[in-house]
C-alpha cells in the first residue's frame, strides 16, 4: 500500500494513495457532512455538501469525488466552507416542500439532519412549487416536490438493481427525477423492490401506506382479522423503538398483534415451510428428469418480476410454488376458513413484510383463489411499526406470547428464508434427505451465509453433483443471468433475492439499513435457527398435519391448485397505468 | 421512427461513446423530433436504458420531443432586441401564424405549432446580432430589423399564405 502525505486543517496526515479527501478526513476524525454520497452506490458529486478547501486550487473541491495527492493542503472548516455549504443546501432546500410534521420521513430524514449540521435556520430563495404531481399509483409512492435531485435512487436502481426506471430529465426549475415521459412508476420496469426508498436521503419516496386498511378491517364487526409475520419482522422492528439491530422480538410482535385485535398471528415462517416442501418436490422431479434448470426460487415478487421484463426465456425455470406469502393467503382463505366455518370474504389477512414489492404480489390476480385477494392488506415493517406506535403500545416492554395454531409452527428452514442464501439452504436440508433417505447431518452450509453478491457451490447429495448458486440485488441477479445464458456457468438450482443481504436489507425495512445492521439481523435469525428443536421443513409437525388433513401430499392436484402460480411475459415499458388499488 | 431505421442509422456509427448522441441528432434530422416510440426504440437497438435515452434527449434543448413545423422560427428574445420590442414582434407572427400565445410544451419550451405543421414559432436568448435589432430567425438564416410590416414578406418566402400542397 503506497501512502501520501498530506495537511488536514494544519495537521499532517499520513494516508492511503488513491483514497478521496473525504475518507482521509474521516480517517483523521473530521466528519465532512455529506448528501448524495453513497458509499459504493452513488459517488456523482451533484450535492456540493462536502466541499473543502485545497491550496492552490481555483474553486472548492467536492471531498467525495476528490482523491488526495502527496503535498495536499486541506481546510474542512474555514468561512468560505461554511458559507458554501450552507449555500448549497439552501439551494437544495428552495424546491424541497417543507413540510416536516407530516412528512413520513420526519425524525428519520437526512436532508433534516444535514440542515442541522450545516447549520441552516433560514432558505433565502423563493419556493418554487413543483411541476410534477405526485405518483401514488404504485406501492412506491414518489413526490417530485420533495425531491432534491442528489440522484441516489437512480444510482441504486441503475448500479445495484439494474433496472433503470427512473430518469433524471429536463434542465433548470423543471428538472424531474422519475418515471420518462412524466408517465407513472407502474409504465416502468419498476420492480417495487423499494431500494430507492431505503436510499433517499428525504421522503420523496415512501412506500404506500395501508395501515389505515388494516385499522378499518380491524375495526369492522363482520370481518375475522388474521395476521401472519415474515421471517425477518422479528429481527427488525425492534429497530424501530430502540432497540439494539438484531433483537429477536418475536414474542413481543406476537402480543403487539394480539392487543391490536387481530384474532390470530400466525407465522409465515410456517408457509415458508409449506414453500420448500412444494419447491423440493418440483426440484427432485426436473433433476430426475433433466427438464427446466436451473430451477429458480420463487419468493422474491421483485425478482419475479425482474425476470418476467428482462429474461422471459427463463420464466419455465422458475419454480411454479408461490412465495410463502401466497401460500399463507391461500392456507388462511381455504383450510383455515374451513376449520373456523368462516366464509373466505369474511376474513381480511394482513401480512407484514420487510417488502414493498409484497404489496404487488398480493394485487396479482394470478395468484388469487378466487375473485377477491387472499392476502387483503401487506405493509412494511416500517408501516407497523407505525401502528404500534399509533396505537399507544409500549413495544420495549411487552411480554412474549405465543403465535397461534394451526398455521404459527415453523423449523429453522423457514426462519432463515429472511436471509440471502437462507431458502437455498432450507430446500438443501430437505431435499437431501428426500432424495436420498438418509438424514444430513452437518446441516449448515457454511459456503451460503456470507454477503456475497453471487455465491456458487457443489453439493454431492447421493452420488450426484447438484451446483448451486445464490444471488443478492438484481445486478448480480443479471450477471448470472447472463453466465448461464452463455454457458459459462451450469446450475441446477439458483436462489434469487433482489435486495442487498436478502429479505433483512428489503425495501420495507428501517431507514437506515447498512451492511452492519444487515449482518446483525442475519445472526438473530440463524440463532433462531439453531435455537429450533425443528430445523428441517419436512419434519414440522403442523405442516405433516397439514397435509395428512387437507393436501395429500407435496404437487398433489389440491396442492397444485392452492399453492402453485404461474408467470407472464412482460414487455418492458408496458403500460399498464393506475391499478384499482 | 420504427426499429428499422433506428437500427439503420445506428450502423453508421461504430463507437460505442458519442453514439447515443449521434443517433439522436441524425433521427432529428430526418423526422424533425423525437417521438416517444422513437425513443424506445432508440433504446432498444442502442441497449441503453430508456431512462438514460431521455435523459440525454431531454438534457440539449436542441432536442424537439414534440412535433415541430417545416420551418422554426426562432425570435430573439434577448436584451437588445428586448429593447427593440422584440415582444411586439412575438405577437404580431402569433397573429399571423394563428398560433395560441402562452402556449408551451411540457418541458417548457415555447413551440407552438401551426395547424398545418409548417411553422413552429420558438424563442431564444440572443443571437448575438444585437446590431439589427430586433431579430428573428427562419431555420438558421438570421433577418434583422424586422416589424410588423416586414414579417409578412419574410413568410412569404416560406411559403405562408399559400394553399397546402397535401
Amino acid at each position: 500500500m503506497s501512502t501520501v502525505c498530506i495537511k488536514i486543517d494544519g495537521k499532517n496526515f499520513t494516508v492511503e494513495k488513491g483514497s478521496t479527501i473525504l475518507n482521509a478526513c474521516k480517517s483523521a476524525g473530521i466528519n465532512i457532512p455529506t448528501l448524495c454520497y453513497l458509499k459504493d452506490v452513488s459517488e456523482e458529486g451533484v450535492c456540493g455538501v462536502c466541499v473543502v478547501e485545497v491550496k492552490g486550487a481555483k474553486t472548492l473541491q467536492r471531498s467525495c469525488i476528490t482523491e488526495v495527492k502527496d503535498g495536499m493542503e486541506i481546510f474542512t472548516n474555514t468561512p468560505t466552507v461554511r458559507e458554501a455549504r450552507k449555500m448549497n443546501l439552501e439551494l437544495a432546500l428552495a424546491h424541497h416542500n417543507i413540510e416536516c410534521p407530516t412528512c413520513e420521513r420526519d425524525g428519520n430524514c437526512e436532508l433534516q439532519d444535514i440542515a442541522d449540521r450545516v447549520n441552516v435556520k433560514t432558505v433565502h430563495f423563493a419556493d418554487v412549487p413543483s411541476f410534477y404531481e405526485k405518483d401514488v399509483y404504485s406501492p412506491v409512492i414518489r413526490d417530485p416536490s420533495k425531491c432534491i435531485f442528489c440522484e441516489r435512487c437512480i444510482s441504486v436502481c441503475d448500479n445495484i438493481q439494474s433496472v433503470s426506471a427512473l430518469a433524471i430529465s429536463q434542465r433548470g426549475i423543471r428538472t424531474y427525477i422519475g418515471a420518462p415521459f412524466t408517465h407513472l412508476l407502474t409504465d416502468t420496469p419498476c420492480v417495487n423492490c423499494g431500494q430507492c426508498i431505503m436510499n433517499c436521503p428525504t421522503g420523496a419516496l415512501t412506500e404506500r401506506d395501508d395501515t389505515n386498511k388494516v385499522w378499518d378491517a380491524l375495526s369492522d364487526p363482520d370481518k375475522y382479522v388474521v395476521v401472519s409475520t415474515a421471517p425477518s419482522i422479528r429481527a427488525s422492528v425492534g429497530e424501530i423503538f430502540g432497540l439494539p439491530a438484531g433483537t429477536f422480538v418475536r414474542g413481543k410482535v406476537a402480543t403487539a398483534l394480539k392487543m391490536m385485535g387481530f384474532k390470530k398471528v400466525f407465522d409465515t415462517n410456517f408457509s415458508a415451510d409449506l414453500t420448500i416442501l412444494e419447491e423440493t418436490h418440483e426440484l427432485i422431479e426436473r433433476i430426475k428428469k433433466e427438464e427446466n434448470l436451473p430451477i429458480m426460487t420463487s419468493c422474491c415478487p421483485a425478482w419475479i418480476k425482474f425476470l418476467e421484463e428482462y429474461y422471459p426465456e427463463f420464466i419455465q425455470n422458475v419454480s411454479s410454488a408461490k412465495s410463502p406469502q401466497g401460500m399463507m393467503g391461500a392456507i388462511v382463505k381455504s383450510y383455515f376458513s374451513q376449520q373456523i366455518s368462516i366464509s373466505p370474504d369474511k376474513i381480511f389477512h394482513v401480512s407484514i413484510m420487510p417488502c414493498t414489492a409484497k404489496k404487488s404480489e398480493a394485487e396479482r390476480r394470478e395468484t388469487w383463489l378466487r375473485d377477491f385477494p387472499d392476502v387483503d392488506a401487506v405493509i412494511t415493517t416500517r408501516e407497523f411499526g407505525r401502528m404500534i406506535k399509533q396505537g399507544g403500545i409500549d413495544f420495549v416492554n411487552l411480554p412474549d406470547s405465543e403465535y397461534d395454531n394451526p398455521l404459527g409452527n415453523y423449523s429453522g428452514a423457514g426462519t432463515i428464508f429472511g436471509v440471502t442464501g437462507g431458502v437455498m439452504e432450507a430446500a438443501l436440508r430437505t431435499a437431501y434427505d428426500l432424495f436420498t433417505g438418509k438424514e444430513l447431518k452437518n446441516i449448515e452450509f457454511k459456503p451460503l451465509r456470507n454477503f456475497e453478491g453471487i455465491r456458487v457451490a457443489d453439493v454431492e447429495i447421493d452420488g450426484l453433483n447438484v451446483r448451486i448458486a445464490v444471488a443478492n440485488t438484481l445486478g448480480k441477479a443479471r450477471e448470472l443471468l447472463e453466465a448461464i445464458k452463455s454457458g459459462k456457468e451450469r446450475i441446477h438450482f439458483m436462489e434469487v433475492m433482489a435486495c442487498p443481504g436478502g429479505c433483512i436489507g428489503e425495501g420495507g425495512q428501517l431507514i437506515p439499513t447498512n451492511s452492519d445492521i444487515i449482518s446483525k439481523r442475519a445472526q438473530a435469525l440463524y440463532s433462531d435457527d439453531e435455537r429450533s428443536k425443528v430445523r428441517k421443513s419436512y419434519q414440522n409437525p403442523q405442516i405433516n398435519e397439514l397435509y395428512k388433513n387437507f393436501l395429500e401430499k407435496p404437487g398433489s392436484e389440491i396442492a397444485h391448485k392452492l399453492l402453485h402460480t404461474h408467470y407472464i411475459k412482460r414487455h418492458l415499458w408496458e403500460k399498464i397505468g393506475k391499478s384499482d388499488f | 421512427m420504427d426499429r428499422k431505421n433506428v437500427s439503420r442509422i445506428a450502423r453508421k456509427y461504430n463507437v460505442y461513446s458519442g453514439k447515443l448522441l449521434g443517433v439522436l441528432e441524425d433521427i432529428q434530422k430526418e423526422e424533425r423530433y423525437l417521438s416517444e416510440e422513437t425513443l424506445k426504440n432508440v433504446a432498444d437497438v442502442l441497449d441503453v436504458p430508456l431512462t438514460r435515452v431521455y435523459s440525454v434527449a431531454t438534457f440539449y434543448s436542441f432536442f424537439n420531443l414534440v412535433p415541430v413545423g417545416k420551418h422554426i422560427i426562432t425570435v430573439c428574445m434577448g436584451t437588445a432586441c428586448h429593447v427593440k420590442g422584440a415582444y411586439r414582434i412575438l405577437e404580431v407572427l402569433q397573429d399571423l401564424l394563428g398560433v395560441r400565445p402562452g402556449e408551451t410544451t411540457k418541458d417548457g419550451k415555447f413551440m407552438p405549432t401551426t395547424h398545418d405543421k409548417k411553422f413552429t414559432v420558438s424563442t431564444a436568448r440572443c443571437f448575438g446580432a444585437c446590431s439589427m435589432t430586433p431579430v428573428v430567425m427562419i431555420d438558421g438564416k438570421i433577418y434583422g430589423y424586422v416589424n410588423a410590416k416586414n414579417i409578412p414578406l419574410i413568410l412569404k418566402e416560406y411559403g405562408w399564405g399559400e394553399k397546402n400542397e397535401n
